[in-house]
């Protein structure tokens, strides 16, 4: 017999080694997140997976599961937050949906949708981030990058490449391309990698498959992301290829 | 019970927003039942008077949409900012990474045109500005409507909750930021 915690008032059984995110998507309890992802390690970057536990606010995507705790997520301060979180993330990139081909698969865009950003409320940075073009199938549009790290995951743990990696501090940080060139074209990376098919956001794209899908017809489009990503939950660790990474902190 | 006064305006804008709210269709009878028009391009009265319900248009990209979007502001008791560019800056505020001044020569100095080697400086044009805001950037704004444009029926859902007194929620399928 599991040890169960409570969730908005619901019981929730978990395992040993679980976080409150694991234990709440598997019960069939939508968590909402951004950069969690069921096959990666927690990163607890975004901070959407806010929740308040006996409490006080942790990440529930990095926060253990533990036998009698008061987990209170779907309530008005907890999702404040996260409105704000989502809304600081828009005014920080050059997030405009209007050209964007990721519109209507868009994680951020989706949680913006189901927690009623209207509006990004601060003073949008409109930061000068030049697009990297280089290869000759896939693009990547850093004005959009929300440095989930779920690419640098990926390329790490599952490809064996560590293609992208985030440089910087604070404001300046940003993701960058490990190679003597600085750009795509210049790595290892291939159509097949894990790395390409996990960015939440539009930064990641694959030249000449923008809109085999129409807009309108997109995953957002049919269901709310709170109505989809149980969907997802309860998935084993995408297979790591076995190499080491030793240029990266992901792997250390 | 008195109608309501709007007033409607487009400012760095391409009167997309305006043809959306004309998407409300045969619901327009409707709104005239509970609302009359001030200022607006449809009928074409040049200065806002006071109004209960002011609905901005475009961001703000040159001097003159800083004077319009205040005599909003100074008329309306409440303010929507309508669509992506008055929201968020939008197409306009692409420009936004780049030197105001390289815009201009690139446009009108290296580019072939019509305007013979010269940036056009006619006292009549509104002065750009250095970068394109959305309005919550230089107003107080009460309600946003995000969409390029955003749809009819968003539109009419939003104005319907508002004149009823509801707090206007546009909900899954509505809410659109593309």
């Amino acid at each position: 017999m599991s040890d169960t915690f409570t969730l908005d008032g619901d019981e929730i059984p978990f395992e040993s080694g679980q976080t409150v995110m694991q234990a709440a998507l598997a019960a069939g309890h939508y968590v909402p997140h951004l950069c969690y992802h069921p096959e990666f390690r927690p990163h607890g970057s975004c901070k959407v997976c806010t929740v308040k536990v006996n409490g006080r606010f942790a990440t529930s995507c990095t926060l253990p599961a533990q036998a009698g705790l008061n987990v209170e997520s779907n309530i008005d301060e907890v999702n404040a937050i996260r409105r704000t979180l989502v809304q600081m993330l828009f005014a920080e990139g050059n997030h405009f949906c209007p050209t964007c081909e990721k519109s209507g698969n868009c994680v951020l865009q989706a949680l913006g949708y189901d927690l009623g950003v209207m509006t990004a409320g601060f003073r949008h940075l409109f930061p000068d981030r030049p697009v990297d073009a280089s290869h000759p199938d896939i693009l990547l549009d850093f004005n959009r990058c929300i440095l989930c790290e779920l690419c640098v995951r990926a390329s790490c743990e599952v490809d064996g490449k560590c293609v992208f990696a985030l440089a910087g501090r604070g404001i300046t940080k940003h993701l960058i391309v490990n190679s003597e060139s600085g750009r795509l074209v210049d790595t290892e990376v291939d159509l097949a990698d894990k790395a390409l098919s996990v960015c939440p956001v539009g930064v990641i794209l694959v030249k000449r498959k923008g809109f085999a899908v129409p807009i309108g017809e997109r995953r957002y489009d049919q269901s709310p992301i709170s109505a989809q990503a149980l969907a997802d939950a309860p998935r084993e660790p995408a297979a790591p290829a076995g190499r080491p990474c030793s240029s990266c902190e992901e792997g250390s | 019970m008195s109608k309501l006064r709007v007033a409607t305006t487009s400012l760095a804008g391409c009167f997309g927003c305006h043809t959306s709210f004309l998407d409300i269709d045969e619901r327009l009878f409707d709104l005239l039942k509970l609302v009359e028009f001030d200022r607006t391009p449809l009928t074409d009265i040049k200065h806002c008077g006071p109004c209960d319900i002011g609905i901005v248009e475009g961001g703000i990209c040159n001097a003159e949409n800083v004077a319009v979007l205040r005599e909003f502001r100074n008329n309306c008791k409440v303010l929507i900012a309508i669509g992506s560019c008055a929201v968020t800056g939008g197409l306009p505020a692409q420009r936004n990474h780049l030197d105001l001044g390289d815009c201009l020569s690139e446009v009108y100095l290296t580019e072939p045109g019509t305007s013979h080697g010269l940036i056009p400086n006619d006292p009549e044009l509104p002065l750009p500005l250095d970068k394109v805001h959305p309005i919550h950037e230089v107003v107080k704004v009460d309600y946003f409507i995000p969409g390029c444009p955003p749809s009819g029926d968003a539109i009419w859902k939003f104005l319907t909750d508002l004149i009823a007194g509801r707090t206007p929620t546009l909900g899954h399928g509505l809410i659109k930021y593309d």
